[in-house]
């Protein structure tokens, strides 16, 4: 009895735990990568003509992007079923890339406020 | 009382942090698969956040949907995204059949695992094939790395009304920055490719089933998807945004 566990938890060890993803699941995220495209698409032909300059049509894109990055990093990528230890490893390290991009964004106000001096310079 | 402490000190603990085992639970190769692809990530955010602060601080851009309204070879104009809709599509389907030869994998039928994986590759084919007839058809409109077209062309991808400095400027950035990053990526498709076809050549010959497992896949089938998911924000912040 005892042997039997020790064998199904080496076998775990050996695969990581992979009953998390069944072809049935597969086919769900795929229609879901695919749905969340086509909703991208039908804001950039249909809904953003209509409102030219509109300030709230890019998050919604970077929204649905980031709705994507969890289904193909967490499903895919199986990493929502692996250790928590692991996940913490490889998500924690992206908040970096958040610091990167306030302090470019932040960083881009200023050249456009240079860009105007030296315009107005010349 | 000393002996309390000690008891409580030989007590054998089982969490994942307490040593004699991984807390991770993976294999060593995968682990480092994901540190790799950690590392990947940094470079693409750099390149992409670069072309962000470049194009906030740019006082005009190139239209998405006028600079990418055809589809090479059937349609010449007013088809904006639909080529590059199709590439996502291709892309996102090699990202299923990867899965689907990693699950069959895990049941360590080999018959399936290459099917998948010869499909694998074929999208990542099909991607690179796209990907030059998008290329050469931005190359023959004149933009190449610090090349753009003529006054006349330019104008084209404009909104009306922006001066032809600004046009050329903001040009020459867009031109350098969509040919380095959509050409990082594209390269990594094809490091892609060329490992799908090395690993299904292995399955072929038997590697991993004499192996008994088949966790070469999963490694292999992580940098697929991670190829795919870079795609995703190129997708955005490129043809989108």
């Amino acid at each position: 009895m005892s042997s039997d566990t020790t064998t199904l938890h080496h076998d775990d060890a050996a695969h990581g735990e992979h009953e998390g993803m069944t072809k049935k699941r597969i086919m769900k995220v795929f229609w879901i990568l695919l749905g969340i495209t086509a909703i991208e698409f039908f804001v950039a032909l249909v809904i953003a003509p209509k409102f030219p300059g509109a300030l709230w049509i890019n998050p919604i894109y970077i929204v649905l992007t980031l709705v994507k990055a969890f289904y193909i990093i967490g499903y895919f990528m199986h990493l929502k079923f692996e250790k928590m230890g692991l996940i913490l490893a490889i998500v924690i390290p992206v908040l970096f890339i958040i610091g990167l991009i306030l302090v470019l964004t932040n960083e881009s106000h200023y050249w456009i406020e240079l860009r105007r001096a030296l315009t107005s310079l010349l | 009382m000393s002996t309390v402490v000690t008891q409580q000190v030989d007590e054998v603990k089982s969490t994942p942090w307490s040593g004699g085992r991984s807390p991770f639970n993976v294999e060593y190769g995968k682990m480092m698969m994901w540190f790799f692809l950690l590392s990947d990530a940094f470079t693409f955010s750099s390149l992409l956040i670069s072309y962000g602060a470049l194009r906030f601080s740019a006082p005009t851009w190139p239209t998405p949907s006028l600079v990418f309204q055809s589809f090479p070879g059937l349609i010449e104009k007013d088809a904006p995204l639909v080529f590059v809709g199709l590439m996502t599509l291709i892309l996102i389907l090699s990202s299923v059949t990867m899965v689907l030869a990693v699950e069959a994998g895990h049941r360590n039928a080999k018959k399936e695992v290459v099917r998948w994986m010869l499909l694998t590759v074929v999208g990542g084919l099909m991607f690179l094939g796209c990907q030059a007839l998008e290329w050469s058809h931005l190359y023959h409109e004149g933009f190449w790395w610090s090349k753009i077209p003529n006054a006349e062309t330019l104008q084209e991808f404009f909104k009306k009304g922006v001066p032809l400095s600004q046009q050329e400027m903001s040009s020459h950035q867009f031109a350098n920055l969509f040919f380095t990053i959509t050409g990082f990526h594209g390269f990594h498709v094809f490091s892609g490719v060329v490992i799908n076809i090395i690993i299904t050549i292995n399955v072929l010959l038997g590697t991993y089933a004499k192996r008994g497992s088949y966790l070469m896949i999963e490694k292999v089938g992580l940098y697929w998807h991670f190829v795919d998911l870079v795609w995703v924000f190129v997708f955005t912040f490129f043809y989108l945004v």
